[in-house]
């Protein structure tokens, strides 16, 4: 049977302006329940809403960068529902005048690369947690401290037709926000949630049949999310050999994602979808944009990853994968730029942080940011290699040191006396005194085993504790075995 | 002591004549002798205990030559507006208990320039009503004659001034609840434009169209609590650029030269006959002034209570929807289950009129009727803007009744919504256009009544409007 998958996705980021969205309370994540509140984010009686400025703009960035067409004119309207962790039974969102519509966002899958569009961007405000009381207590608490803060939320068109690109998608989305530096889009803090929008598209007896649309909630991890996408595909698909349902018959019905069972369950029916009975926020006057803060925003936006990645193979002479894996944070991309800076091979300045970089990072468990050893110092060390004081082998115990010590290269190779022996008159002595005490293995040399050469080597290797520079002693002895 | 104005006391203050706490304690005693009273005025719903020692603070202030515009000078404040430590009810069960964290931006600004607060007035639920009767405390009663309602909804504040138990008052007018009581109860009543006092800190009923308003038994009183008061905040994005600066001293108006409409929709059918005629007399008294009052028609002003009706519910059915029991006011404990207590919590917090309204908001706001009735109402409500816009740039004044009806007993409308809702037939296109509009005693009844006419004026005409209405009352002719 011929089918498509179909799958729209709506994200919600947290976003990191200082404060929250409609108060002054700090945007910041965790603190001991309900210390960051004010009466304007707990929704007391009597106050009232100011938006945040670098909220709006924070929402304009973000539709700038995804190609989006900024409002001239924007307004929050009231979406209506209760539950004790909003604290106003309101949560002041944004309906038919978003700040940023009608975009899109490049997606690679399977080594193809589309364009998702983007319907919407809107901002919002993020709701309280509820706590249930544990060991059988029959009490509930709620924690406002998250209540306020401020959210985009951005809707796809229904473009997306696999797991992967779902999944791609909220990555490149992630990464862009990142490099933009609106929000740090942490899924396991929360800060970056997706829902995601499936039917499929059957097609039979020269027909095209939609299946009910489904939508998929609680997506922790990418994991999760590719997992429980490429399970609701199946389902609806075995659903429909079964029962032929179709979109016309159901509806949208909404299922969430048990991680542990690895299977979609029913939440809600059409019929109990919620009536938000949306209105204009009234205590919020509309906000015009003008053209000159959106030229303003836009000289503010960084070289995105989509072109830095084309510039680093560019200029750089790196290879995609490489670009590609340097890109995945703002971060890393500033830390090689400034490595290669002035270096004449920056293709080993990639692979040097692609290989030692991450290893230590992921070793350390830390992110680039936290990195103790400054770019400049994995120049000066590749430097020192390249100047032949020291091996590539032993360059890598230098600096899994720098990032222990943080001493410099230059301080540690002095101070270990770590510096290759170059100099012929001290190796001289090490290899003839190595050639003499192994006269079989000369033989053998002699005899054009190339063994018998690894074996000398390896005498002198340890003679000298690594120390001896390879050229050289290679060369010497060969000089010495063919002048005796 | 007790007859003079607010300016009237300013001035005994500063030539000492009186100090605070003998004002203070006039009042409290003029308070407690009404509790007394067979039919007690029930204006106060709290009178607060430590007024005293504010007043007193206050006069030590004076003493040292200090103490600003309204040092020592007292107010009464309508219970849906917030000082800070004080309890603030709404009159509604489901708010009692409540004390208020934080001040509201226009009591703060009172404070700073040294005014205290005598205590919290009553009012119709959550400002919802005409006549003061929908209070979980009982109505308020018109001094004038306890039999009669004061009018709503900041009835208590009305009856306050009116009965000389607090020289002037804050109250809050969503579709005519400060004009209306003071129409009712003989005193001066000012809506200003949108925006020109602060909303931070008025518990919302309709949030597009609230204001806090000024009653006193003066305009001057009005201009100089306006003025101390006005002013753009921070805290409430829709608060207006405009402040008031130098209202006090006000003068009185001259009428040469101005234009006065005197509208039809507003005088004809649904207008009580001797409403109609005193405001057909004070239309001749400012013809005597020398101005030029024409007849208007603005059809569209018909339109106003129905769009009102629809609008302020919908604000309403929203702005209440937080007092649900979870983090403050009344919360049944008795419910098992989270719908429950929302259930019951609100069925027994709130009373007949304010459930009335959420569902009436609910209902218009609802997928299926909302274009039919909300967003229609919003169209009808940017047509009446352009309409005054487009007015006001031809006249000065707007002059209508207050309310078409003269006060009314206690219990004759509680029952019949519909009527009630009458009563703001004149006054509701001021707060769905957020012009100022102000309510001055014009005459009374052969009953012996009072009945108060509506000047309303373009956007931020306040000082216009409150020196056309002293004039009015340097005529001699007020009542
Ligand atoms: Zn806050």
């Amino acid at each position: 049977m011929k089918y498509d998958v179909i799958i729209g996705c709506e994200v919600h980021v947290q976003l990191l302006t200082r404060s929250k969205a409609f108060c002054s309370c700090p945007n910041n994540f965790g603190g001991a329940p309900n210390s960051r509140v004010c009466p304007r984010c707990l929704g007391l009686p009597g106050s009232l809403p100011v938006p945040n400025r670098d909220m709006i703009s924070s929402a304009i960035k973000a539709g700038l960068a995804l190609h989006c067409k900024i409002a001239e004119l924007t307004k929050f309207d009231r979406k209506n529902y209760m539950y004790p962790d909003l604290p106003k039974a309101y949560q002041i969102s944004q309906f038919d005048m978003p700040v940023c519509a009608g975009g899109y966002l490049e997606v690679t899958a399977d080594g193809q690369s589309r364009k998702i569009g983007i319907i919407r961007v809107h901002m919002e405000e993020d709701a309280g947690k509820n706590i249930h009381a544990q060991g059988g207590l029959n009490m509930s608490y709620v924690d406002y401290n998250r209540a306020g803060t401020p959210l985009l939320e951005i809707v796809s068109e229904p473009d997306i037709r696999s797991a992967e690109e779902a999944v791609n998608y909220v990555q490149s989305l992630r990464e862009i926000m990142r490099f933009l530096d609106v929000s740090d889009c942490n899924m396991e803090e929360g800060s970056l949630r997706c829902d995601a929008n499936i039917n499929l598209w059957i097609y039979e007896d020269e027909k095209r049949f939609a299946t009910p649309i489904v939508e998929v909630k609680n997506m922790n991890s990418f994991k999760a999310m590719k997992s429980a996408l490429e399970y609701e595909a199946e389902r609806q698909l075995d659903e429909w050999r079964e029962k032929h349902l179709t979109l016309q018959a159901v509806g949208k019905t909404t299922r969430g994602w048990n991680d542990d069972r690895g299977e979609t369950v029913l939440q809600r029916m059409k019929e109990e979808a919620a009536d938000y009975r949306y209105f204009p926020e009234p205590d919020i006057k509309p906000i015009s944009i003008s053209q000159n803060l959106i030229k303003q925003i836009k000289q503010s936006i960084p070289e995105l990853p989509e072109q830095k990645r084309g510039r680093f193979v560019q200029d750089y002479g790196i290879a995609q994968e490489a670009a590609e894996a340097l890109t995945q944070s703002k971060a890393l991309c500033d830390y090689f730029e400034e490595a290669a800076r002035g270096y004449q091979e920056p293709k080993r300045i990639a692979n040097w942080i692609l290989s030692e970089v991450k290893k230590l990072l992921n070793e350390k468990q830390m992110s680039i940011e936290q990195f103790p050893v400054p770019a400049r110092q994995v120049t000066e060390l590749l430097r020192i290699v390249d100047a032949g004081t020291i091996s590539g082998k032993i360059a890598k115990d230098v600096f899994a040191e720098m990032a222990a010590s943080r001493k410099s290269a230059a301080e540690l190779v002095e101070t270990k006396g770590l510096a290759q022996i170059s100099d012929t008159g001290e190796l001289e002595d090490v290899v003839e005194k190595i050639i003499r005490e192994n006269p079989s293995t000369v033989a053998d040399f002699k005899a054009g085993k190339q063994k018998a050469l690894q074996h000398l080597m390896g005498q002198i290797m340890n003679a000298t504790k690594g120390k001896a520079n390879p050229q050289v002693t290679i060369r010497l002895i060969k000089a010495k075995i063919s002048g005796n | 002591m007790r007859d003079l104005t607010l300016c009237g006391l300013k001035q005994a203050l500063e030539n000492r004549t009186y100090t605070s706490a003998e004002i203070v304690g006039a009042y409290r005693e003029a308070y407690s002798q009404d509790r007394s009273h067979a039919k007690p005025l029930n204006a106060y719903i709290e009178f607060f205990a430590d007024s005293l020692d504010h007043a007193r603070e206050a006069d030590a202030l004076r003493e040292q030559g200090k103490g600003g515009l309204l040092n020592g000078l007292p107010l009464a404040v309508k219970d849906n507006i917030m000082i800070r430590g004080k309890e603030a009810t709404c009159a509604s069960r489901i708010l009692k208990g409540f004390t208020a964290p934080y001040s509201a931006t226009v009591i703060e600004r009172l404070q700073a320039q040294g005014a205290l607060f005598l205590g919290r007035t009553n009012m119709d639920e959550f400002a919802m009503g005409s006549s003061c009767e929908y209070s979980c405390y009982g109505p308020a009663r018109n001094p004038v004659n306890r039999d009669y309602a004061p009018g709503g909804s900041s009835g208590g504040s009305a009856c306050a001034v009116a009965a000389r138990l607090a020289p002037c008052a804050l109250g809050s007018d969503t579709g005519g609840s400060v004009r209306l009581p003071a129409s009712f109860c003989g005193i001066y009543g000012l809506k200003p434009s949108y925006g020109t006092l602060s909303r931070y800190g008025l518990i919302a009923y309709g949030s597009s169209l609230d204001q806090i308003g000024i009653l006193a038994r003066s305009p001057e009183d009005i201009a100089l609590v306006l003025q101390a008061a006005a002013g753009v905040d921070p805290k409430d994005g829709t608060s207006a650029e405009t402040a008031f600066p130098d209202l006090y001293p006000l003068a009185p108006l001259e009428f040469k030269g101005r234009k006065i409409a005197l509208v039809k929709e507003f005088t004809e059918k649904g207008v009580d006959s001797e409403v109609h005629e005193i405001t057909k007399r004070f239309a001749g008294w400012l013809k005597k002034q020398g101005a030029e009052v024409v007849d208007i028609s603005l059809p569209v002003l018909h339109y106003a209570v129905p769009c009102y009706y629809i609008i302020a519910p919908a604000e309403a059915s929203s702005n209440l929807a937080r007092f649900d029991g979870v983090q403050y006011g009344y919360r049944d404990e008795a419910a098992h289950s989270l719908e429950e207590m929302y259930v019951s919590t609100r069925t027994k917090g709130f009373g007949t009129e304010v459930k009335r309204r959420v569902f009436i908001g609910n209902y218009v706001l609802s997928s299926g009727y909302y274009d039919a009735y909300y967003k229609k109402a919003q169209a009808v409500r940017s047509l009446l803007s352009r309409e005054c816009q487009k007015l006001f740039t031809d006249i000065d004044f707007m002059l209508s009744p207050t309310a078409p009806v003269p006060p009314f007993p206690l219990g004759s409308k509680v029952d019949d919504p519909l009527a009630m809702y009458a009563t703001d037939m004149c006054t509701t296109f001021a707060n769905l256009t957020g012009l100022p509009a102000l309510s001055l005693p014009a005459a009374m009844t052969k009953s012996g009544l009072p009945v108060g006419v509506q000047l309303t004026g373009a956007m931020f005409s306040e000082r216009s409007i409150l020196q056309a209405a002293l004039s009015w009352r340097k005529s001699g002719e007020s009542i």
